[in-house]
């Protein structure tokens, strides 16, 4: 390990060593933090009795479906936009501006206009991730040296020959960087809405166990959901460095 | 660099043969209604022999790079024609032409060897034959211990002969390099340069140079074509007479002197005025 990776452990270790003998010294109040030995042991029982599953087979099923539909039509409307320098540039303080919006505010249409259920929190999900998939695509777009395309003028290839080979190729570091955020936004939206109008999912069943004074349940689920965003943020960590390894100079 | 001569008899028989000629072509750029568009060029007129070293210099936005364009294929001309080996060249890029541009055209995610066969592959040359030529287009331009690399980890001046190998292994016979070694140092450049006289020797292929050096056009050119500021026009093709058989050392020829001072003489009131139109031109848009 580098010596910035045992610096970066030792802040963990070491925080997590304060919580413990914080909580167990009663230097917080047993209402407000519970010691992580606890909170792991918690989620051990939780995870060998099944009783989060249900909720967290929901939760991940509204995440993929929000990200994968942002993914979509997040890289569909990019490249079209791309292709309407005119649209582009009437478009473009919407998209700058887009993230300034509370969405969440909005919420109660949402459920008047999708009704109780799945559907209006895989519509936050996917409103959180969409524009930041787009915006990348565009970015990704606009930095394919121009001469790539004309290189493949020469060569006499086809336009989709030349956008699956070349541009898409050329574009992919920033489509990479928009499936991050996408994926990252997707989590935030999807947890978020569950908090605010669920009755099943990970969100909701935090925001049960909190309304519940179940302190030691409600930490157990929060560490659960870190430790799976963790996960998948490292699996597209290391697919992103090979991506990256060989275009990067020595 | 030590480089057995290759002779060609074709060309000692047929030294003025018209390998492509551009007869009155003319650019305008965003000429929408007749009104608020660009002159960029001509009308132009040039006749390429067949296997010859032809550079064209002019001063900075003369349209040099719009002519190289519309002789290559790449954009259509505004007016006038233009004609490569007996056929017209209208809006595509015939087979037989490569283009090299100044900006690095090599893709980052393919090896070196990858991005020289990849014009080979996309055009259905079977794969034993793109070894074979990738293997020689890599010795030639000196990149065989470089074939697993990946462009970001080379030198400008590599990737640029990445893109040049990349060129020659679709077996042009005419070759349009767009001011290929104006991203490169000094030095660099000069090296280039050899290896370019050197490429054209042994492929025998007509070359069509842009360049803004005198010194550049001077050292590796057969003919010269000078062009006027914007509109660029043709003011005078000049004619080296250097050997066949030559190498960046002819600067020290007497000759070499007379040859940049007379582009200088020609130059250096058009890139007055290319410097000097700017402001005025501008002020006319508004």
């Amino acid at each position: 390990m580098s010596r910035a990776g045992l610096v970066r452990t030792a802040i963990v270790v070491a925080a997590v060593a304060a919580l413990e003998l914080a909580a167990r010294g009663g230097l917080l109040r047993a209402g407000v933090a519970v010691p992580p030995s606890e909170v792991a042991a918690k989620l051990w029982s939780i995870l060998r009795a099944g009783d989060a599953n249900a909720d967290l087979a929901e939760t991940l099923g509204n995440v993929a479906l929000a990200c994968g539909l942002a993914l979509v039509a997040g890289f569909s409307l990019g490249a079209v936009v791309h292709g309407l320098p005119r649209l582009r540039r009437a478009l473009d303080p919407f998209l700058a501006s887009y993230y300034a919006l509370p969405f969440f505010a909005f919420y109660p249409v949402l459920i008047v206009v999708l009704g109780i259920g799945r559907l209006p929190i895989v519509a936050i999900g996917f409103m959180f991730a969409v524009v930041a998939m787009m915006v990348a695509t565009l970015n990704g777009f606009d930095r394919i040296p121009r001469a790539l395309p004309r290189t493949a003028r020469v060569w006499r290839m086809g336009p989709v020959r030349t956008a699956l080979k070349i541009k898409l190729p050329s574009a992919a570091p920033h489509l990479f960087t928009g499936i991050k955020l996408a994926v990252a936004y997707a989590f935030i939206g999807v947890i978020a809405a569950e908090f605010i109008m669920a009755t099943s999912g990970l969100g909701y069943a935090i925001a049960y166990a909190f309304n519940n004074y179940d302190n030691r349940t409600m930490y157990a689920l929060m560490l659960l959901l870190l430790g799976i965003v963790v996960v998948v943020n490292g699996v597209l960590h290391g697919a992103e460095q090979r991506l990256l390894a060989r275009r990067r100079a020595r | 660099m030590t480089v057995r001569p290759l002779t060609r008899p074709a060309a000692a028989t047929a030294p003025h043969e018209i390998h492509a000629r551009l007869a009155g072509v003319t650019r305008t750029y965003g000429a929408v209604g007749g009104r608020g568009g660009v002159h960029a060029l001509g009308p132009v007129d040039i006749a390429l022999r067949r296997g010859e070293f032809y550079s064209v210099i002019g001063p900075s936005g003369c349209g040099k790079s719009t002519l190289l364009d519309v002789l290559s294929g790449l954009s259509r001309p505004s007016a006038g024609t233009i004609v490569f080996e007996g056929r017209p060249v209208d809006g595509a890029v015939p087979d037989g032409v490569g283009v090299v541009f100044q900006e690095d055209a090599s893709f980052p995610w393919m090896t070196v060897r990858d991005n020289i066969g990849f014009g080979l592959r996309e055009n259905g040359v079977d794969a034993a034959e793109i070894g074979r030529r990738v293997d020689a287009a890599l010795a030639l331009m000196g990149l065989r211990d470089f074939a697993a690399a990946y462009p970001p980890q080379l030198s400008g001046g590599m990737r640029q002969r990445v893109c040049i190998a990349r060129t020659l292994v679709m077996q042009p016979r005419l070759i349009l390099l767009d001011e290929p070694f104006g991203a490169l140092d000094a030095q660099t450049r000069l090296i280039m340069g050899d290896e370019l006289l050197r490429v054209w020797r042994e492929t025998g292929a007509t070359v069509m140079l842009i360049t803004h050096a005198l010194d550049e056009a001077a050292m590796l050119s057969d003919r010269i074509g000078v062009m006027s500021a914007r509109p660029g026009r043709i003011l005078a093709e000049i004619e080296t007479g250097w050997p066949r058989e030559r190498d960046s050392r002819i600067a020290a020829d007497p000759g070499f002197g007379a040859v940049t001072s007379r582009l200088w003489g020609l130059l250096r009131e058009e890139s007055l005025r290319a410097i000097g139109a700017q402001a005025p031109a501008g002020a006319d848009r508004a």
